[in-house]
């Protein structure tokens, strides 16, 4: 083995504080380091030559770079030893930048100290490193997209036009969503319909997308690039491609049921057309209301089909697919307004739902008059929205402005009629959407500043008396209305909640869909392969659906269309020779990648390498690669090697994600924190095993913290149990030996918390020197207090 | 009539504080949607509506304790089961009795009604002795 060392001034802003000589000289002294450099800028083309030109002259294998932040310029040394034909993990980093020179400027000995021992442990690291293989996976074009609503639809669109091949599936028998149910869109006021049957035609015309209406995901296994997908088309009885929708089957038809797609509000026939932009555009017999179907009893509609589209004897299908990748865009329900019982619906006559109205001015547009909706109109907003009192604590987002269009339009139909629109908060955010709000204003719409409590119903006339406190006045007011209309909000619909289940995707606490990072991953999903489009992640209106849905499509775009997907080589990896198929760390495993056939087997596709199943193997069996135990325990070793009497050290386990970061960030605002504080790069801080923790201790060890992130920004869900459980255990370990608890410490972080990492960091210090030096013969007594596990 | 200025002082916010501390809820959640007030069967009688209640306890004005308001209420509770924020406005009342309360005035003498006593309803004693004695 032949390591190269190479010490960067960083322009002084290493070399300033730590003695880089001095640096070198203590590399070059270290195991089977072969040619140790000092170099103003390591990062810069003569400094990765260097690597270069000595890898070829002296056959160097490894390499350490005493330099900064790993996170800053460790792509840049994995290239140059790419480049000198190494693998590419055959570099570590020594960050005496961020973690010495900066944050213990004032005292160059102390930095100096610390930067050897960091480029001791970079050096054990890399002396114990495996070389890594670069893992891909070939990536078909193959996407499912779930939801056939506007999102799903746009998706679909911008995926099949880019040439990929789109598997759309829709639980019910056309697509088009509750959008093709709106009358018209704010602000613009176009008609919704209008503007989406196109886009549904399009669906149905394109070639590259494969259309499944009536039809449910009963099933997904494998990860991305593999999904493995069951699907269920329902029998619609009709032949989707002879039936010409000439409606004779409707006409004919003797049983009538309430009409989903206007809410119960009308009837349609047991066969039937979904809507009248319905695509496919067919009709569909409904196989609980039909009288034709097991046995045969009627057959009226069979009789009069021309195009012999009709087949009684339709059987459910199962649908086998394999895709690469998947979009859900599931969509929303209304909220159930039953739940506010106080507002009377469905036991006041005149009290509807926002969704009901539109449908009552698409009708009336088209010459149906569904109900009347009388002169004066009220609407209520806020209903299932904003309200603990039903759970849901979010804002809908789009009430205020549907309510909005709602009262202009009727008030546009009838300037005679008075619309009230009772309000909490006016929510106008949107392009556009507060001069349409003024414009409403303008029609003479009267909003209201309160939340009525309750609704009463006049028995006689039927008529609705809203009660309210104008909170601008302090007045209670109250007025009769012909209609009253719940602006109901968006909760995540069943679909929703059944896909998130089936592809095991995590939801916040709202009940929608949790996206992989709030800020930057905003369509990514935390499994690798799946995205999630429109109001699935959270209420929003529609063009914030279709921005998400194209946006869904350019990420699913992107990762498929190089053809392969090279994955993080950080995974869990097995030990086959010490498993014996206990399956402990399949529980441990919070994304279930790991699964038992006669020895637990890891699918890398779906390990996202945090580590937690480490500690849960009685056998020592199952590892991580980059960050081994092995490669772990030598950084904590180097650390507490040569520890001087009356020293104290401290070792920091940081998570990449937030707490190393932030100790970059600590360090580069040259925040001043002990320089007896030892960082170690983790995945996260849950891979660090109970028994890790007490050899450090037995080691010389005087503190140990464990920084991981906040559950929130977590790349990985769940750690910070696993990091609980394994702190007691050491804890306790600690106890039996007769060391203080208290000199293990752990903590989220997310990367801003500069004067928590500072304090905390500063405490562990503060907790080492208020109970001393711990004895010899206590750090001896861990050596057989390592946890057994009971299998 | 000309607007009145008020001049946010010290004493407010300790008013606020003390009703937090108090009642052991957080004012300052209240949104003044009102729903309180249209919910309150006794709003009609009152001089400060229950949503002004929470807005002069937010800001921590002293016009509140001087409320009838507070004293009309029934403590039936419909406005903490309908209060979209979760908050628990009966207690919140409930604190700002307690303030009157506490500072251990008596409003009417036991021995001057003596005599009636016997005739009075055994609630009327109890809610008297509850609400005018320190």
């Amino acid at each position: 083995m032949k390591i190269g060392v190479y010490v960067c001034h960083c322009g002084g802003n290493i070399s300033d504080v730590v003695d880089v000589e001095k640096v070198a000289e203590f590399a070059s002294k270290q195991p089977d380091v072969t040619v140790v450099r000092s170099i103003s800028h390591m990062c810069s083309e003569s400094g990765q030559k260097a690597i270069i030109d000595d890898v070829n002259e002296y056959n160097l294998d490894r390499v350490v770079v005493a330099a900064c932040s790993p996170q800053f310029q460790g792509e840049t040394f994995k290239k140059a030893v790419s480049k000198a034909g190494l693998n590419p993990h055959m570099v570590v980093m020594a960050n005496i930048r961020e973690q010495s020179a900066w944050p213990h400027y004032e005292e160059p000995e102390k930095a100096t100290e610390k930067a050897k021992i960091l480029t001791a442990m970079a050096i054990e690291k890399i002396r114990r490193a495996k070389p890594v293989e670069r893992e891909t996976l070939k990536m078909g074009k193959n996407v499912l997209v779930i939801g056939g609503g506007i999102a799903g639809i746009q998706a679909s669109l911008d995926l099949a036009n880019a040439g990929f091949n789109v598997y759309l599936v829709e639980k019910k028998p056309s697509i088009g969503g509750h959008m093709a149910q709106l009358s018209r869109t704010f602000p613009t006021e176009d008609c919704a319909s209008c503007i989406l049957s196109p886009k549904m035609a399009d669906v149905a015309e394109n070639p590259n997308i494969h259309l499944m209406t009536y039809s449910e995901i009963l099933e997904v296994s494998g990860s991305v690039g593999n999904f493995r997908v069951r699907i269920l088309k329902k029998p619609k009885y009709v032949d989707e491609d002879k039936c010409t929708a000439c409606n004779k089957c409707t006409e004919v038809c003797p049983v009538s049921v309430p009409d989903e797609f206007n809410l119960g509000m009308t009837m349609r026939k047991a066969i039937y057309l979904p809507s009248s932009v319905a695509v496919p555009h067919s009709h569909v017999i409904d196989e609980d209301a039909c009288l034709g179907l097991r046995p045969l009893a009627c057959g009226l509609c069979s009789e009069v089909c021309e195009a012999n589209a009709i087949n009684y004897d339709e059987m459910p299908q199962y649908v086998n697919l394999k895709v690469d990748t998947i979009i859900v865009a599931t969509g929303f329900d209304i909220f159930n307004a039953l739940l506010k019982p106080q507002y009377g619906y469905h036991k006041y006559r005149n009290v509807i739902t926002a969704l009901e109205m539109e449908r009552i001015i698409v009708e009336m547009a088209e010459g149906h008059l569904i109900r009347d909706v009388g002169k004066d109109v009220a609407f209520i907003q806020c209903v299932g929205s904003r309200d603990a009192q039903v759970g849901n604590l979010y804002c809908s987002r789009i009430c205020c402005m549907y309510a909005t269009k709602l009262a202009s339009l009727l008030k546009r139909a009838d300037p005679s009629r008075e619309v009230y629109v009772f309000y909490t908060d006016l929510r106008a955010y949107g392009k556009g959407f507060e001069e349409y709000y003024r414009t409403a204003q303008e029609l003479g719409v009267k909003f209201i500043r309160g939340r009525p409590g309750e609704l009463m119903e006049d028995p006689e006339s039927h008529k609705v008396v809203v009660r309210v406190e104008d909170t601008l006045t302090r007045k209670i007011i109250e007025k009769e209305f012909d209609l009253v209309v719940l602006s109901v909000g968006l909760v995540p619909s069943e679909g929703t909640k059944e896909i998130a289940e089936i592809l095991k995707l995590p939801r916040s606490s709202d009940g929608f869909i949790k996206e992989a990072h709030p800020k930057f991953r905003p369509v990514d999903t935390p499994v690798d392969g799946i995205f999630v489009a429109g109001t699935a992640q959270g209420p929003k209106d529609i063009p914030d659906t279709v921005a998400q849905a194209s946006a869904a499509a350019a990420r699913a775009m992107s990762l498929m269309n190089k053809g392969e997907y090279e994955m993080s080589p950080i995974k869990a990896f097995v030990d086959e020779g010490k498993c014996d198929g206990c399956g402990l760390c399949v529980d441990a495993c919070p994304v279930d990648a790991i699964k038992v056939v006669n020895k637990a087997e890891v699918n890398v596709g779906i390990c996202k390498g945090c580590g937690s199943c480490i500690s849960s193997c009685p056998r020592d069996a199952i590892d991580l690669k980059i960050f081994s135990n092995d490669e772990i325990m030598a950084e904590i070793e180097m650390a507490l090697k040569d520890k001087g009497k009356g020293e104290k050290r401290i070792i920091m386990f940081a998570d990449d994600m937030c707490t190393y970061t932030l100790a970059d960030g600590v360090g580069t605002a040259k925040l001043r924190y002990d320089s007896n504080v030892y960082i170690i790069r983790v995945p996260s801080s849950s891979r660090v095993t109970p028994n890790m923790m007490i050899r450090a201790f037995e080691m010389g060890a005087d503190g140990i913290f464990l920084g991981e992130c906040e559950e929130a920004v977590s790349p990985y869900p769940e750690t910070l149990k696993v990091i609980e459980e394994n702190v007691k255990k050491a804890r306790e370990a600690l106890r039996n030996a007769g060391i203080e608890e208290e000199r293990i410490q752990y903590s989220p972080f997310v990367t801003v918390m500069f004067k928590k990492f500072v304090n905390l960091a500063n405490k562990m210090v503060k907790i080492a020197d208020k109970y001393g030096e711990i004895p010899e013969e206590k750090r001896r007594k861990l050596r057989v207090l390592e946890v057994v596990y009971d299998d | 009539m000309m607007t009145e200025i008020m001049q946010v002082k010290e004493k407010n916010v300790k008013l606020h504080k003390k009703i937090e501390e108090l009642s052991g809820e957080i004012v300052t959640l209240c949104e003044q949607c009102g729903i309180c007030t249209t919910s309150c069967p006794m709003a009609d009688e009152m001089d400060i509506t229950p949503a002004g209640i929470m807005r002069l306890s937010q800001i921590g004005d002293e016009e509140v304790l001087k409320s009838k308001a507070i004293w009309i209420c029934a403590s039936c509770f419909t406005c903490t089961v309908r209060c979209p924020r979760g908050i628990d406005l009966a207690k919140v009342t409930e604190a700002l009795r307690q303030i009157t309360l506490r500072k251990n005035i008596d409003y009417i003498d036991f021995n001057d009604i003596k005599d009636e006593l016997s005739q009075l309803p055994a609630i009327a004693v109890v809610s008297a002795l509850r609400k005018f004695t320190g």
